[in-house]
C-alpha cells in the first residue's frame, strides 16, 4: 500500500483492498490520511425505518414538493397574469407581488427541504482534523530567501550600476505613458478661459449676445412683476436656449415677491451689504436668490413664508431671506447669492447682470 | 471488425482514472470531500454576503440588458401616464422602460435593489462579528483589511448603482457627491471637472459610472471575494472554545455531504427571502421621482442606508469654514472627505494596534467570548453608536417630521449624541463585559443557585448551590478555571429539569444525558427537588 505521510498522522494504516473492508472503512482510512478523527457518527432516529425518519422523509418530500408547486406557480403567473401597466387599481398591480411571493416561497421551501434533509435525515456527526497551522521549518525559510537572492545574483544588477540607472530610465516613460491617456484624457481645466464654469451663470449677459437674459419659467416664458402674488415665490431660469435644463444646473433661481415690511426690512440689510455686491439688486418687494446651496448643492428650496427662512432639504441649513439668505442653521456657511432684479422695456424681469457671488457649493479657490 | 464491448458501469471508473492521469485530482479531491468545518450560526453571516453578492450578479446581468447609460435628452412615451411627454435623460427613461414595460423588470429591479441593501447590511453585522470575537486576530490580520476594502467597494458599488436611474434621487446625490469633491483643498475643482468631464452634471457621468459599477467594481469585488475566501479555506475558519477544542484543531462537520447541503439550503433561502422582499416591499419607485432637474428636490431625500452615516455627518457638522489668505476649506471636507477616509482605514490597523497594545505575537484559532476582552468590547460599541448616532441624523428630518420633533432640536441632538454617547458606550459596555466575567467566576467557584432556601439552626436563611465540580472535604466546591466557554447557570442547563416545551420549541441544546453530579437526580428520574436535604 502507498504510504503517504503527513507529519501528524495517527492510527494504523488500514489495508484499502483488503475485501472485507467496508466503504465506510475505506472513508475512515482516508480521513485517517487526512489526519482527520470522526468521534461521533450517528443517526437521528433510533433503528432503520422508524415512525420518526418516516415523518421527516414525508415532510421533506411535502417541502420539495411545495418548492416545485410555488415555482410552478411562478411560471404560470409570469406568463398568463396581465402586466402591462395600466392608470388605476388594476390587477397589473399585483404582477410584481405575485412573483415576489411565488418565487420567494418556492426558493423559501427548497432551501429548508435541503437543510431539513441536512440537519435531520444526515447523520450527525463530530469530526476533529488538525489544522497544520505551523510555518515552515527555518531551514525551509533560509532555502527559499536564498533562491530568491539567488535569482538577484543571477540577474547581476548590482554588479552592473549602468543597468541600474538603464532601467529606471527606460521604464519610468512606461509607467507615464500608461498614466498619461487617463490623466489627460480626463482632466478638464475648471478655470479655463473660454467658459470659467465655476463662476458663470446661464443670467450672464456675455453668452447672450450682451442682451440682458430674461427670467422665465421652466417653459420658457417670461415673467412680469405682477405674475407673483405677494408672499409668493417662483422657481425661475435664465431665458436663453435650453435654460431650464440641467445644462445649466447653476442657474435656478428663487424669485421671490416679500410682503412689504419684509421687503424694507431685506431692502434695508441688502444695502448695508458689508461688501456691497447686494447693494441695488432688489426690484420693488422683489428679491432673487440663488437656488443652488452654497453647502452641496442641492435646492434649497423650501421656502418658510412665515418666518422667511430658505431650508435646503437634504442637510437642513437655513437662510434667512429677509438678511441676504445669510445661514442661520445647519452645515452651510455662505450666503445664498442674489441675482441682481430689474425690467425690461417690455416689462419682463430680466437680471441685471450675472450673479455677483459665486453660485453653488464651496470650494477651495472661491475668490 | 470486431469492436470492443462497451461496458457502461466501467465508465463512470474509466473516466475518473482519465482525470487522475492528467490532473492527479484523487488526493486533493479526498482532502476536499474530507474539510473539516466547524459550525456556528453566528459563521452564516459572511454567507449573507456572499449570496447576496450572486444574487447581485444574476439580477444586475439582466438589468444591463435593457438599461441604456446615456444622458441623451429624449421625450418620455412610455406607458406612465403621469411623466408622458416630459424631457429626460436615455437612463431614465430606460430605467422606467423596464420597470413598466419589461415584463417581471419591475421584479428584477427591486431584487437588485433589495440584494444590494442586504449585501451591505451582512457585511456590517460580519464585520461586527469578526470584530467582537477577535477573529481579525493573527493570522488573520490580512483577511480583515480584505473585507474592510469589501465593505468600502460595496459602498462605491451601491453609490454608483444608487445614481444610474437619473431621477431626482441620483441626480441629489450625483450633486452632493461633485460638492465632496470640490471640497478637497487645492485639487477640489479640477477633480470634479475630470469625473464629471467639466461643470456638473455634464453628459458623461452616467456612462462613466455605468461601467464603473458594471465592470470595475464588481470586477474587483469578484477578485477580492476570492482572495477572502481561498484565505479562510487555507487558514480553516475559527471555531469557538469548548469541549474537545484547541487551537491546533478543527472540531465540526466534514464539508461533504452535510456541511455543504447546509450551504446550499441556506442560499435558498437567503435567496427566497431577497425574492419574497423584491416582489411585496416596493423599493425606490423611480417613477415617483420624475427626472433629475438642478432645480427639484423634495424632503425626505435619503440615500440608501449604508451611506446615509455620511450624510448625518454632513448635516450634523457645524459651519466651521477655515480660511488660508485667499483660499478655505468648506465644513463639508471634514466629515465627507476625512471623516469617511478615517472610517475606512483606521479599522484596517486595528488587529496591529491590539496585538501591539497586549504584546501579542500567538497566533489565536480560538474565538474570545466579547466579554473576555472588554476593552475591545467597548471600542466596537463606541464605533457602533457613533455609526448608528450618524445613521439616525442622515434621516433627522423624517425623525423630525414623523414624531413632530423640531429639525434644529434633532441636529443638535445628533451633534451632541455624536460626542456624548460613543464614550458612554464605551463605559456601558465594558462594565457589563466585566460583570459578565464576574459572575462566570462567581458561579464556577461557588457553583449554580438552585432557588432552594435553606434555614440553619441559628435562623439564618442561605441558598443551597450545586457545585459544577468536585468539592473538597468540608463539602466546598473546588474553584474551577474558565475555559472561555459558556458557564452553565441554571439548573436545567445542567440536566435539572426536563424541558418544558415539546415540539417546535423544543431546546436545541439538550440537558446532559448524565447528571453532572450525584445532588442532581439527573434525567433519570426527574423528582421535584424539594428543600432541606
Amino acid at each position: 500500500m502507498t504510504a503517504v505521510h503527513h507529519s501528524g498522522e495517527a492510527g494504523t494504516p488500514a489495508d484499502v483492498n483488503d475485501p472485507h473492508m467496508t466503504r465506510f472503512d475505506i472513508v475512515k482510512e482516508g480521513l485517517r490520511r487526512d489526519d482527520i478523527e470522526i468521534v461521533t457518527y450517528e443517526s437521528h432516529f433510533h433503528g432503520q425505518n422508524s415512525k420518526a425518519e418516516k415523518r421527516v422523509v414525508r415532510n421533506i418530500a411535502l417541502l420539495f414538493l411545495l418548492s416545485g408547486l410555488f415555482t410552478a406557480a411562478f411560471v404560470v403567473f409570469y406568463i398568463v397574469w396581465p402586466w402591462h401597466f395600466e392608470l388605476g387599481h388594476t390587477m397589473s398591480d399585483y404582477y410584481t407581488p405575485i412573483l415576489g411571493v411565488t418565487l420567494g416561497l418556492g426558493l423559501l421551501a427548497l432551501g429548508f427541504a435541503i437543510l431539513a434533509w441536512a440537519k435531520k435525515l444526515l447523520p450527525h456527526e463530530l469530526s476533529i482534523q488538525q489544522r497544520h497551522g505551523d510555518p515552515s521549518s527555518d531551514d525551509e525559510r533560509l532555502i527559499t530567501g536564498q533562491t530568491m537572492l539567488y535569482v538577484a545574483d543571477e540577474l547581476g544588477v548590482q554588479r552592473r550600476p549602468l543597468l541600474k540607472g538603464a532601467i529606471g530610465l527606460g521604464m519610468l516613460p512606461l509607467g507615464l505613458a500608461a498614466a498619461a491617456p487617463l490623466v489627460g484624457g480626463m482632466i478638464k481645466n475648471p478655470h479655463g478661459d473660454a467658459e470659467p464654469m465655476m463662476f458663470r451663470t446661464g443670467f450672464n449677459p456675455v453668452a447672450n449676445g450682451d442682451k440682458l437674459v430674461r427670467l422665465t419659467r421652466e417653459d420658457g416664458t417670461p415673467i412680469r412683476p405682477e405674475d407673483v402674488s405677494t408672499g409668493g415665490q417662483m422657481t425661475v431660469f435664465p431665458g436663453i436656449p435650453h435654460g431650464a435644463t440641467n445644462q445649466h444646473a447653476d442657474s435656478p433661481t428663487l424669485l421671490i415677491h416679500l410682503r412689504p415690511e419684509d421687503a424694507a426690512e431685506t431692502r434695508r440689510n441688502a444695502e448695508a451689504d458689508a461688501n456691497g455686491r447686494n447693494k441695488g439688486s432688489m426690484y420693488g418687494n422683489y428679491v432673487a436668490y440663488s437656488k443652488i446651496c452654497t453647502h452641496a448643492g442641492c435646492p434649497a428650496s423650501l421656502y418658510e413664508q412665515q418666518t422667511n427662512r430658505l431650508l435646503c432639504p437634504c442637510h437642513q441649513s437655513q437662510f434667512l431671506i429677509t438678511n441676504n439668505a445669510q445661514p442661520v442653521f445647519g452645515p452651510a456657511t455662505r450666503r445664498l447669492p442674489m441675482l441682481p432684479l430689474t425690467v425690461d422695456e417690455e416689462g419682463f424681469f430680466v437680471a441685471a447682470s450675472d450673479y455677483k457671488d459665486t453660485v453653488g457649493p464651496d470650494f477651495w479657490e472661491r475668490p | 471488425m470486431k469492436r470492443r464491448k462497451m461496458d457502461l458501469s466501467e465508465a463512470p471508473t474509466n473516466f475518473a482514472k482519465g482525470v487522475d492521469d492528467r490532473f492527479q485530482a484523487a488526493t486533493p479531491l479526498r482532502g476536499l470531500l474530507n474539510k473539516v468545518f466547524p459550525d456556528h450560526w453566528s459563521f452564516l453571516l459572511g454567507e449573507i454576503a456572499l449570496f447576496s453578492f450572486i444574487v447581485l450578479l444574476l439580477s444586475g446581468v439582466f438589468l444591463t440588458l435593457f438599461f441604456d447609460p446615456s444622458m441623451k435628452e429624449v421625450a418620455y412615451n412610455g406607458s406612465y401616464l403621469g411623466l408622458r411627454g416630459v424631457e429626460m435623460s436615455a437612463a431614465y427613461e430606460s430605467s422606467l422602460h423596464l420597470s413598466f414595460e419589461v415584463r417581471g423588470g419591475l421584479f428584477m429591479r427591486q431584487m437588485h435593489h433589495w440584494a444590494a441593501l442586504l449585501f451591505m447590511a451582512s457585511i456590517i453585522v460580519h464585520m461586527a462579528r469578526i470584530f467582537f470575537t477577535g477573529a481579525f486576530r493573527k493570522p488573520r490580520e490580512i483577511n480583515w483589511v480584505i473585507g474592510v476594502v469589501l465593505f468600502l467597494l460595496g459602498f462605491f458599488a451601491g453609490f454608483t448603482g444608487y445614481s444610474l436611474p437619473d431621477d431626482g434621487l441620483s441626480g441629489t446625490g450625483l450633486r452632493i457627491a461633485s460638492a465632496i469633491m470640490l471640497t478637497i483643498p487645492v485639487i477640489g475643482t479640477w477633480l470634479s471637472a475630470a469625473v464629471f468631464g467639466g461643470e456638473f452634471p455634464g453628459e458623461l457621468i452616467i456612462g462613466r459610472f455605468y461601467i464603473a459599477h458594471v465592470l470595475l467594481i464588481p470586477g474587483l469585488l469578484l477578485a477580492l471575494i476570492a482572495a477572502h475566501l481561498g484565505i479562510v479555506f487555507k487558514q480553516k475558519h475559527t471555531q469557538w472554545p469548548g469541549p474537545l477544542r484547541t487551537n491546533e484543531n478543527v472540531v465540526g462537520e466534514r464539508m461533504f455531504p452535510r456541511y455543504a447541503m447546509k450551504q446550499g439550503g441556506f442560499f435558498m433561502a437567503v435567496f427566497g427571502v431577497i425574492a419574497l422582499m423584491a416582489g411585496v416591499f416596493q423599493i425606490n419607485p423611480i417613477w415617483l421621482f420624475g427626472p433629475y432637474r438642478a432645480a427639484e428636490v423634495s424632503s425626505a431625500s435619503q440615500p440608501d442606508f449604508y451611506v446615509m452615516f455620511m450624510d448625518g455627518l454632513v448635516r450634523l457638522m457645524p459651519n466651521w469654514q477655515i480660511y488660508i489668505f485667499d483660499y478655505s476649506i468648506p465644513p463639508m471636507f471634514w466629515p465627507a472627505v476625512v471623516g469617511l477616509g478615517a472610517l475606512f482605514t483606521l479599522p484596517m490597523a486595528y488587529p496591529w494596534l491590539e496585538a501591539r497594545k497586549l504584546k501579542d505575537k500567538r497566533t489565536h484559532h480560538l474565538l474570545e467570548r466579547p466579554r473576555d476582552n472588554p476593552e475591545r468590547v467597548g471600542i466596537g460599541m463606541m464605533s457602533l453608536t457613533f455609526f448608528l448616532v450618524a445613521t439616525l441624523s442622515g434621516a433627522n428630518d423624517v425623525i423630525a417630521d414623523k414624531f413632530h420633533i423640531s429639525l434644529n432640536a434633532m441636529t443638535w441632538a445628533g451633534r451632541i449624541g455624536l460626542v456624548l454617547l460613543p464614550p458612554l458606550a464605551y463605559y456601558i459596555a465594558v462594565r457589563i463585559c466585566l460583570g459578565l466575567q464576574q459572575h462566570d467566576r462567581q458561579v464556577l467557584a461557588h457553583g449554580v443557585e438552585t432557588g432552594i432556601i435553606k434555614r440553619l439552626p441559628n435562623g439564618q436563611f442561605v441558598e443551597i448551590h450545586q457545585p459544577l465540580g468536585p468539592v473538597d472535604d468540608h463539602g466546598h466546591p473546588v474553584p474551577l478555571e474558565y475555559a472561555g466557554w459558556v458557564v452553565p447557570k441554571k439548573m436545567n442547563r445542567i440536566g435539572a429539569l426536563a424541558p418544558a416545551i415539546k415540539g417546535f420549541f423544543y431546546p436545541v441544546e439538550k440537558p446532559a444525558d448524565i447528571p453532572v453530579s450525584p445532588a442532581v437526580g439527573g434525567p433519570a428520574k426527574r423528582e421535584e427537588i424539594k428543600s432541606g436535604s
